[in-house]
């Protein structure tokens, strides 16, 4: 989904609030949130492409005010309600107050019909696909065209696998992209590495 | 539904939402709070970035080992005993040299290889990092504090799938001939996420 998630390229945000040694955590419920998303996790509740499926279906105006783990923990809260492990009414007695959750899913996708393996040095282009569901192409290199530097063991593919919909493992590529051709005129000259998963791919001859 | 029979819940806080998401496990019979102790202390005492540091103090000093970890950086750290989640299937490492600066981000979430590097740092996570990382990187990196010359060049990775990485920073010249684990605790983790130099 085009959703508020996919951050890559956009503009309008200010310096990166950067400070040495900065912390992962700034308060003990945060530590909290992350083990206890780590241990639905563990005991197999969801899998990691729909954690981070649910994180993307929040509304966005809580998505870009919430803090990193309180996006986690409004997705852990979606997925026990959406599995069935608790009701979203149980949820909000307990806490006193309403939990918020993100919105439904949509349908998911298998593999792309044709694939094809691609080689270290081939010239690729990105297919320019709209996915209404979870999908790890960031938007920024959408129909662009870069070339494999080398490939990833295959991985469950993430269009699928965050909505239980049947597919094959694939694998992912590095494909390196000049920043000139992705944001032309617009961009400072850099080399960007993508991971694209094969369904995404299609050879340029 | 007039006025007076709303019921408008106040949006619960997020400590709030975290015990009633615990007990409701609890209730279910999950045991969770047995459980989230100990992934309390992995994610604060276990996955820290001294791992990655002893990763690159020994590829400082043994050519073969670095050699191993730029083929295959998940075998060579199983070496030091570091362990990554089954679903980081590749640990990809990223050789700086004189001339080129790797980074590397998450534009998507926050992906990072977290058992080896740490946790990722509040900023890491922050959208303008995020946005703007790919797109302006040399002027993030500035603004950052590391103002790098022009004849070096810059590669962004961008972790979109379940490959990891990691940023092999170069070894300080006066450091060469230092003791393993003194050259350990000079390797930071910004330097292992690209946006320092050592």
């Amino acid at each position: 989904m085009d959703g508020i998630h996919d951050m890559g390229g956009r503009q309008g945000f200010g310096p990166v609030r950067y400070t040495l040694n900065a912390q992962a955590f700034h308060t003990t419920w945060e530590v909290r949130a992350n083990s206890l998303y780590g241990f639905a996790l563990r005991r197999g509740i969801f899998n990691m492409d729909e954690y981070r499926y649910a994180i993307e279906r929040m509304d966005p105006r809580h998505y870009l005010t919430a803090s990193y783990y309180e996006r986690s923990l409004t997705a852990l809260a979606t997925l026990l309600v959406e599995k069935g492990v608790v009701t979203s009414a149980d949820l909000d007695e307990r806490a006193g107050g309403h939990v918020p959750l993100s919105a439904p899913g949509v349908a998911g996708r298998s593999n792309a019909p044709v694939r094809e393996p691609f080689r270290a040095g081939d010239s690729v282009r990105v297919r320019a696909d709209y996915v209404p569901g979870h999908v790890r192409m960031p938007a920024y290199i959408r129909g662009k065209t870069g070339v494999v530097v080398s490939e990833s063991p295959a991985y469950p593919f993430p269009d699928a696998h965050a909505h239980g919909v049947e597919a094959l493992d694939e694998p992912t590529y590095d494909v390196r992209f000049r920043t000139e051709d992705l944001w032309p005129n617009a961009s400072e000259s850099a080399l960007v590495h993508v991971a694209v998963f094969q369904s995404y791919l299609q050879r340029v001859a | 539904m007039s006025d007076r029979d709303r019921v408008v819940h106040a949006t619960a806080t997020p400590q709030q939402r975290i015990e009633a998401i615990q007990a409701a496990l609890d209730a279910r019979g999950l045991n969770a709070s047995a459980a989230v102790e100990q992934l309390d202390d992995l994610a604060q005492e276990q996955w820290v970035p001294q791992n990655g540091a002893r990763v690159i103090a020994r590829a400082w000093v043994d050519p073969a080992f670095r050699e191993r970890l730029l083929a295959d950086g998940r075998s060579a750290i199983a070496e030091l005993g570091i362990a990554m989640p089954a679903h980081h299937r590749h640990l990809v490492v990223l050789e700086n040299t004189p001339n080129l600066q790797n980074v590397i981000c998450c534009t998507l979430c926050s992906c990072t290889a977290f058992t080896v590097i740490g946790l990722p740092p509040d900023w890491y996570k922050d959208f303008e990092y995020r946005s703007r990382v790919v797109r302006e990187s040399r002027t993030v990196l500035r603004e950052m504090g590391l103002d790098l010359p022009p004849d070096v060049s810059i590669r962004v990775w961008d972790t979109t799938a379940d490959t990891r990485y990691m940023v092999l920073p170069m070894q300080p010249p006066h450091t060469i001939g230092w003791p393993e684990d003194k050259l350990a605790e000079i390797v930071t983790r910004d330097a292992m996420i690209g946006v320092a130099r050592l």
